[in-house]
Formats: structure tokens, C-alpha cells, sequence
């Protein structure tokens, strides 16, 4: 069995312990690579469904490419998919850079109080209406108990610490010195009244095994990832105020492989664009603590 | 040094780096990762800058250590994973701690590793989680193993205190029947014998760290032992219009083809494999350990998430309530007898208690003392009482199916495997169950076409009581009323099958044997059902062990228990209870109220 396989495998379990015992479990998807192949992975665990809801935290400040493609992919494979903001924030321009914020507190807003607002159910929350092709708010929203989320012990120092099942309290946080036992392939599937579980599908791979994977199954990814004849193409998407486009020929899954492996990037960290990293001491730890993704 | 070349092939492998509290693990591998070039440009650098405007020595551990909270305290917390590569192939680096507090995340750590690195300072020699951590790498089931005798430099490379430490060493493996595959000295600080031999080790010329870890062995996926794959789910989406009915799990051992007969345990029940389900792939017609997959059956059975799937032409796994286990406490507070846990195996999930305590193993020193109780980082040997039968296997033989954790207030606070499985009070009937769902002769008419016809769902209503309730007037009752609503069913008078079908046990048999007689009604029942009928009885005061035996003749979906009087006086939780001062018709009616919401009759 090759190795894309064996995580393929590991993956695939992971989704259906997660299936079987969190009721109320959603999905976050950015757009980007490594949520897609997450989505990629639920319909092969679920033999081509997605038997739960999709979360986007929208910061609107999201490149536009990146919302058509979350659409098109909703209305194709028919994604039951929910839409979530701090509307407050955003309503007070309490944002990076046009708010007097620093990138750091915009993430805190945009990103982990939102996610907090739409997991807990105290936040706005909008799904799409298969039938009137629109997102509609949804009325009594329900916490979800369980999250599945995209995050690769390779991208940087914290999540090299997460767990497969990693418990958050009821603030949402992360007690990474506290953090439960996992034994072989037996999980953190219990949880008290109010906490929920961060599951992690694709915390063994990395970066050219996403990438591998996603020529391997030809999986659709949004077309930023590329380069269009500029000489310029994200490795990595965020909100267009702090990330950064980098220098690359790659055109195609193919070439950014070959770039990764051994071309310029083979010796620079994937994140390298994305300028809110750097302002928290060269990592995401204390993001990530309060509950960011 | 010059760094690794990318090696040809995609392999992998998982090593753990385990040792006692500050005997070097985090340089060694920090050490490992600058040598062979697998550090991102500018990490070095960056570290080592930081280290200077803080005014602090570098040290290769903080490479490792990434997390501010761990480089205040220079301790590991957690096992973080390193990526790196040699010329033969991919690693990842799970570098485990060794402070005492942390056993869980070096066993989270150790629980993903396919070999071992262990550390042990050569100042300090064999301490309490040196031994601790060779425990538990055993039974954790890593057999490969490297030990490293760190911080050579602080002895001068001195080659006498090198093998009086392997010397102490390997006597406290040698009970455990570990044997290294090598003992090599290193200085983690200085870079002796990590990738490079060092001058100051003439006296060594056998492989180095970075040698060792490339002779590991992968190992071969089981599949030569036998098929099990224990039953994560049943999938039915019709809500997107898919009528396919997948049983869903991931293959722990051996290999499973088109047209095989299954068993699941601990049901019993029997099919064949009708075809293996796949998602944007060709369907494959065989499965191998390892492999996430899912099948349809010929047969539609009813099964459920925590049965095991074997083949009935190979050794089946052991099913008990009872189960002599070797396992590790990581709780705060002690395991204790009395005091309900959860047991989780495979995908099964059931009560528990400790029914004996064998022995306690000091893993400090692997001296075994008595005590009624298990602490924290206690390792212990010990008899578990579950509260249902279960599948599994013994660790000796089918590892990965004698793996399981323990669950107190909803964390996971200790793990273990299965040595044996005893003998409980339902074995020998479970034994001929088993046989009769072996040879069980198919009717030509299915189960469920039956229950689709006669639009029901057979199962047996058990009514039950004190002796003085009026248990035959709400069966009768009851049987009349779905009688008139167009139901299948059938009244069967407990004294009809004493002196009828246990004529042989009330009339001619030494002694009158009351399982004997549950048996044989549990039998009737199962036949009435597969004959799709609703079967009601009647029975005196039934208990949890009569309700255990017949259920696991007939299965627990199939059973409903009515519970006449106010007071239950045995031990077992009715689906219904119903006062003898009601009315009857009100009493059958909120029984048929039951009876719909429970999915046996619908609503008209």
C-alpha cells in the first residue's frame, strides 16, 4: 500500500469515528487546498456524500475567486453549507487595515470570534437553500458538539501538538498542557455538556501529499493556486489585506509539486505569505489557544 | 555533514523518542535534523538569534520544543512531530516527554511510532521512566528498538560506564523479553554518533543513530493472520437517494473477497460479501488490513457499530464479559473496584468494573506488589467485569483487536491489551447460538420481506410482573387488539412450552435447570421471528440474566419488556412500565404507543 494511501485510509476512519459518535458535527472549509481535500475525504468515507454541514467563516475579505468557487462547488455537490461572520465587527470597522487594529486583533475578530459565534450557535448563521439557490439565515441555530478541521501537524509549530480528537472547552479554548491520551486508533469521543471536540483528519500529511493527492484524484481546487501568465500564484489563501501572492512559473498541480520538491520552495515554510504569523512570534500559539482555526 | 538527498521512494516511518526527563531526547533530534539538512532555511538562525537577545545558551532542543510555554519551562509537554528524510526514506519524529506528569502524550506519542528511540543519560544511568517507557513501549506493541546512551561527553566517552549502563539495562528488558536491536553511545550536544562517527568513540564503529534508524524493518501489513475488521458503521443514505445498505469499517487483519461468508461477532449472525463500495475508484474485489473500506451483503442482517467481522472459515475472535487485562492508569484520581468505567474496543463501547486485581506493577523497579487499587502511572494486571459480552483478541496473537481504553468522565484515562478471556455465565449458550447462526438454514422467503408484507416488525413482547400482576390479561388483551388492527401475532403461555417443548426437563430430568427452560424459549421466540411475527409471552418476574440470555439468542432490537405494577422488583430496565390499577384497554393502548414508537407497528 503506498503512503497516500495509508493516510488516506487513517483519514477515512477518522471521518467515521467522527460520524458515528458527535451528533451535531460540522465541517470547517476555507476554500483552500487542504479543506478540500478534507471535503475530498468525506465524500470517500461517505461513498460520494456529505452527510453533514459545511462551515465558511467569512471575513469578506476573502479573495473574490475563492467565493465563486465555495458556490459552485455547494450547488454541484449539493453541500449542505453554512455561511457565518462577526457582523459586528465588521459593522464597526473593527478590521486590518482600513479599523485601527493591528492584523493580530482583525484575525481575533473576523476569524476565531466568529468561528466561536457560529459553533456555539450564539452567532449569525446563514445556509444555502438548495431550492432558491440563496443563503438564508437559519432560524434557532443548535452548537455543534464536534468540528471537523483541516489542520497539518507540518505547517507550523502549535499544530504539531494537536491531537486527532482535540478536546475545547466552553470558551473554545485550548488546553494544550492538559490534552487527553489518544492509545492506537481510540479517540476523544466523549465530551461534557458544552465542550467540543476539534477532529483533525489531516494532521499527518503534508503540503506535497495534499498536493499529491489532489493530482492523484483530481480533485477541483480554486484557481489562484496558479499561475496565470503573471509569474505570481498563492501557496497558501487567506484574506487579501495580509496575504501575499508569491513568485512562481508553477501552472498546474504537476509543476507546483516539482516546485515544492525541488525547486525554490522546498526549504520555505508554506505560510511564509501570510503576515499574521510573523506578528505572533514567528507562530499561530497564541491564536490558536483562543480557538483559532 | 552534507545533507540527505530526497530518497527515491515514497516509504514512511513513525519513530518515538522516549527517555526519564532531561536525558537529551529533544537535542538528539534537533541535532538529527540539522545534520541531515532537514531544517527550513533560516530556522537555525532564527532560533539561534533569539537565544542571543534573550541572553540564553542554544540549544538544539529548541528547534524541537516550538511552543513558548515549553521553552520557558525546558521541558517537552507533548509528543510534536518532526518531519524529516535520509537517503533511504521519509521519518516523522515524534518526540515524547519524559517528565513524569506527561505519560499520556509519550503514550499518544509512542501509540503512532512503528520503532523506538530511548534515551538514557549516561550520568544519571537507568532511571524510573527509563524502565517506565520500556514498559510501555511493550505493551504498546513496538518491537523495534534503539537505545542510546546520551551526554557520552559528560563521561569523558568513557566506554566502561557505556556498558554498565546497557548491562543494567538489558536485565530489566530481559523480563520483559525485549532485546534492542542496538545499544549506541551518543552525545546529542556534541553530535557523537548521530549521523557521523565521533574520535572520541574510537572504541564504537558500530552504526550510528541516523545507521539505525534506516535498518529499521517496516513492518508487513497482517495479512496473512486472520480477516477482522471491527464495524464502524451502517450506512443507508436514502435522504440523497442511495438505497446501498454499507457496512463500513477499516481492515485491522487479513483480507476479505467477494463471495466470503461473514460472521460478526458478538451476534453471531452470518452473510456473504456481495460487493466492496467505493467513491471516485474502481470497487475493488478484495480488501486487505489496512484498507478503510465497506461492503454490501447478500443477506440482509441486522448488525450493529461494535460487532467484529471475521470469516467463518478461520478463527473467530473471543467473545466474554470477562476478560484478564494488562493495562496502564493515566488518571488523576485511582481506578477503583466498584466505581462503573467505560471499556472501548475496536468500535465497541460498554460498561465496566474491575472484578480482580491480580497484580500491580511497579515499572519503576518491575516489582509487583498487591494493592485494591490502580494510581496514577500504575501499571497493573487485572480481571474487568463488562457489563455486555464483547469481540476481541488476545494480544499475542491478533494485536490490534486486543487494544483498548478505558473511559472515566468522559476523558480516556488508561489503556491496555487482552491476555485472556475467561469463561462467563452465558459462554456455553453463546457457543450453541453461534453454531445454530452457523448452520441456520435460510428460509426461501426473507425475514424482511416478511415484515414488509405482513408491514411489521417481528419481535418478541416479553410481559412481565410480580406474581400477583395481571400479566395474561394484558398479553391477551394485547394480542386481540393487534389481531383486530391486522397484525401477525401470536400469544404463547409459558406453561404451554413447560409441558410441551421442556416436557424432557419438568418430567424426566434430575434436576429442573431454569436457563435450560430460557433457552429453549429464546429458541421458539427466534424461529417465531424469522417467521416475521410478533410473539408475545408471559414470564414471572424476569431478571437481567433471563433478558441477557435472550437477547443474545434473538438480538436486542427484536425484545420488548413490559413491566406490570409500580414497583420493578428484579434488576432489569423495562422498555414500559404500566400500573395494574390502569385500565386495561389504556394499558394496551400506550403498549401499542410504544410498540410504534419503537418502529414494530406504524401508525395507521
Amino acid at each position: 500500500m503506498d503512503h497516500l494511501q495509508e493516510l488516506e485510509n487513517i483519514s477515512v476512519y477518522i471521518f467515521r469515528e467522527a460520524y458515528a459518535n458527535f451528533k451535531n458535527l460540522g465541517m470547517l472549509w476555507s476554500m483552500g487546498k487542504d479543506s478540500t481535500v478534507l471535503l475530498w475525504l468525506a465524500r470517500k468515507a461517505f461513498y460520494g456524500h456529505v452527510p453533514f454541514p459545511l462551515i465558511h467563516i467569512d471575513t469578506h475579505f476573502k479573495i473574490p475567486e475563492m467565493i465563486e468557487y465555495r458556490d459552485r462547488i455547494v450547488r454541484e455537490w449539493k453541500i449542505n453549507m453554512i455561511v457565518g461572520s462577526n457582523e459586528q465587527a465588521l459593522e464597526n470597522k473593527q478590521t486590518f487595515p482600513d479599523g485601527a487594529i493591528d492584523r493580530i486583533s482583525c484575525c481575533q475578530l473576523l476569524k476565531t470570534e466568529a468561528l466561536r459565534g457560529v459553533l456555539t450557535g450564539d452567532g449569525v448563521r446563514y445556509r444555502f437553500n438548495h431550492a432558491l439557490g440563496e443563503y438564508q439565515r437559519e432560524e434557532n441555530p443548535e452548537p455543534f458538539t464536534g468540528v471537523i478541521v483541516g489542520a497539518r501537524a507540518d505547517e507550523e509549530g502549535s499544530r504539531s501538538k494537536e491531537r486527532y480528537f482535540s478536546p475545547r472547552d466552553r470558551q473554545n479554548e485550548w488546553h494544550i498542557a492538559e490534552q487527553p491520551p489518544e492509545f492506537w486508533n481510540q479517540y476523544k469521543t466523549d465530551f461534557a455538556p458544552g465542550t467540543n471536540v476539534r477532529i483533525h483528519p489531516l494532521l499527518d500529511w503534508t503540503e506535497i501529499n495534499i498536493w499529491e493527492y489532489i493530482e492523484r484524484e483530481k480533485i477541483p481546487t480554486v484557481s489562484l493556486y496558479y499561475n496565470q501568465g503573471e509569474g505570481t500564484r498563492y501557496r497558501s489563501l487567506g484574506c487579501y489585506p495580509c496575504t501575499f501572492p508569491v513568485n512562481s512559473e508553477a501552472r498546474n498541480v504537476r509543476e507546483i509539486i516539482e516546485e515544492l520538491k525541488t525547486g525554490r520552495f522546498s526549504k520555505i515554510a508554506e505560510r511564509e505569505g501570510r503576515a499574521q504569523d510573523k506578528e505572533d512570534g514567528g507562530g499561530l500559539e497564541s491564536l490558536r489557544r483562543e480557538g483559532y482555526m | 555533514m552534507a545533507a540527505s538527498t530526497e530518497p527515491t521512494n515514497n516509504e514512511q516511518m513513525n519513530i518515538v523518542f522516549v527517555g526519564h526527563v532531561d536525558h537529551g531526547k529533544s537535542t538528539v533530534v534537533g541535532r538529527l535534523l540539522a545534520e541531515t539538512g532537514s531544517l527550513p532555511d533560516g530556522k537555525l538562525e532564527q532560533i539561534q538569534a533569539r537565544c542571543e537577545r534573550e541572553s540564553q545558551p542554544f540549544e538544539y532542543a529548541y528547534l524541537i520544543d516550538a511552543l513558548k510555554e515549553e521553552q520557558a519551562q525546558s521541558i517537552t509537554i507533548d509528543a510534536a512531530r518532526v518531519f524529516f528524510h535520509s537517503n533511504k526514506r521519509h521519518y516523522i519524529i515524534i518526540d515524547a516527554p519524559g517528565h513524569i506528569e506527561f505519560i499520556k502524550n509519550m503514550v499518544t506519542g509512542a501509540s503512532r511510532a512503528e520503532a523506538a528511540v530511548l534515551v538514557i543519560d549516561a550520568k544519571e544511568g537507568v532511571q524510573e521512566n527509563s524502565r517506565r517507557h520500556g514498559y510501555l513501549l511493550w505493551m504498546l506493541g513496538i518491537r523495534q528498538i534503539v537505545v542510546l546512551i546520551n551526554k557520552m561527553d559528560l563521561v569523558d566517552f568513557d566506554e566502561g560506564v557505556f556498558k554498565n549502563i546497557v548491562a543494567d539495562y538489558q536485565q530489566f528488558l530481559d523480563e520483559l523479553g525485549i532485546k534492542p536491536m542496538f545499544y549506541i553511545p551518543v552525545s546529542g550536544i556534541q553530535g557523537a554518533n548521530i549521523a557521523v562517527h565521533n574520535e572520541d568513540t574510537a572504541w564504537y564503529q558500530s552504526e550510528t543513530l541516523l545507521d539505525a534508524l534506516d535498518s529499521f524493518q517496516k513492518a508487513s501489513p497482517p495479512v496473512d493472520l486472520p480477516f477482522r475488521m471491527p464495524v464502524q458503521d451502517i450506512y443507508k443514505f436514502t435522504q440523497y437517494g442511495d438505497s446501498r445498505r454499507i457496512v463500513a469499517g477499516s481492515v485491522s487483519s487479513g483480507k476479505l473477497a467477494i463471495g466470503d461468508r461473514v460472521i460478526f461477532y458478538p451476534s453471531g449472525k452470518v452473510s456473504t460479501i456481495n460487493s466492496f463500495e467505493a467513491f471516485a475508484a474502481e470497487q475493488p474485489g478484495e480488501v486487505m488490513s489496512g484498507s478503510a473500506t465497506g461492503f454490501t451483503l447478500t443477506k440482509q442482517i441486522y448488525i450493529q457499530r461494535g460487532e467484529i467481522a471475521s470469516k467463518v472459515d478461520e478463527q473467530p475472535p473471543y467473545v466474554s464479559k470477562r476478560l484478564r487485562v494488562s493495562l496502564v492508569w493515566l488518571g488523576q484520581k485511582p481506578m477503583v473496584p466498584q466505581k462503573q468505567y467505560h471499556l472501548k474496543l475496536g468500535t465497541a463501547k460498554v460498561r465496566c468494573t474491575i472484578e480482580h486485581i491480580d497484580k500491580i506493577i511497579d515499572a519503576s523497579d518491575y516489582s509487583s506488589t498487591e494493592k485494591d487499587r490502580i494510581e496514577h502511572h500504575d501499571v497493573a494486571q487485572c480481571v474487568l467485569l463488562l457489563h455486555a459480552p464483547i469481540a476481541c483478541d488476545l494480544s499475542e496473537s491478533l494485536a490490534d483487536t486486543s487494544r483498548f481504553v478505558i473511559v472515566d468522565d468522559y476523558e480516556i484515562r488508561g489503556g491496555g491489551i487482552v491476555l485472556e478471556a475467561l469463561p462467563d455465565e452465558g459462554s456455553q449458550i453463546r457457543e450453541a447460538i453461534f453454531l445454530r447462526e452457523r448452520k441456520w438454514i435460510d428460509s426461501a422467503v426473507s425475514m424482511y420481506q416478511r415484515s414488509e408484507r405482513y408491514n411489521q416488525r417481528s419481535c418478541l413482547i416479553i410481559v412481565t410482573g410480580t406474581e400477583e400482576s395481571r400479566r395474561k390479561e394484558v398479553a391477551h388483551q394485547l394480542e386481540k387488539s393487534l389481531f383486530q388492527s391486522g397484525k401477525f401475532v401470536y400469544f404463547l403461555g409459558i406453561g404451554s412450552v413447560i409441558y410441551g417443548v421442556d416436557a424432557d426437563l419438568k418430567l424426566f430430568a434430575a434436576t429442573d435447570d431454569p436457563q435450560e427452560h430460557m433457552r429453549r424459549l429464546a429458541e421458539i421466540a427466534h424461529i417465531f421471528i424469522d417467521a416475521g411475527l410478533i410473539l408475545i409471552v408471559t414470564a414471572r418476574e424476569i431478571d437481567q440474566a433471563d433478558l441477557n440470555l435472550i437477547r443474545s439468542s434473538i438480538g436486542n432490537e427484536r425484545v420488548e419488556v413490559v413491566w406490570n405494577g409500580s414497583r420493578v422488583t428484579t434488576d432489569i430496565n423495562p422498555d414500559f412500565q404500566i400500573d395494574d390499577d390502569d385500565d386495561l384497554n389504556t394499558s394496551v393502548t400506550s403498549i401499542k404507543g410504544l410498540l410504534m414508537e419503537h418502529g414494530v407497528i406504524f401508525a395507521p
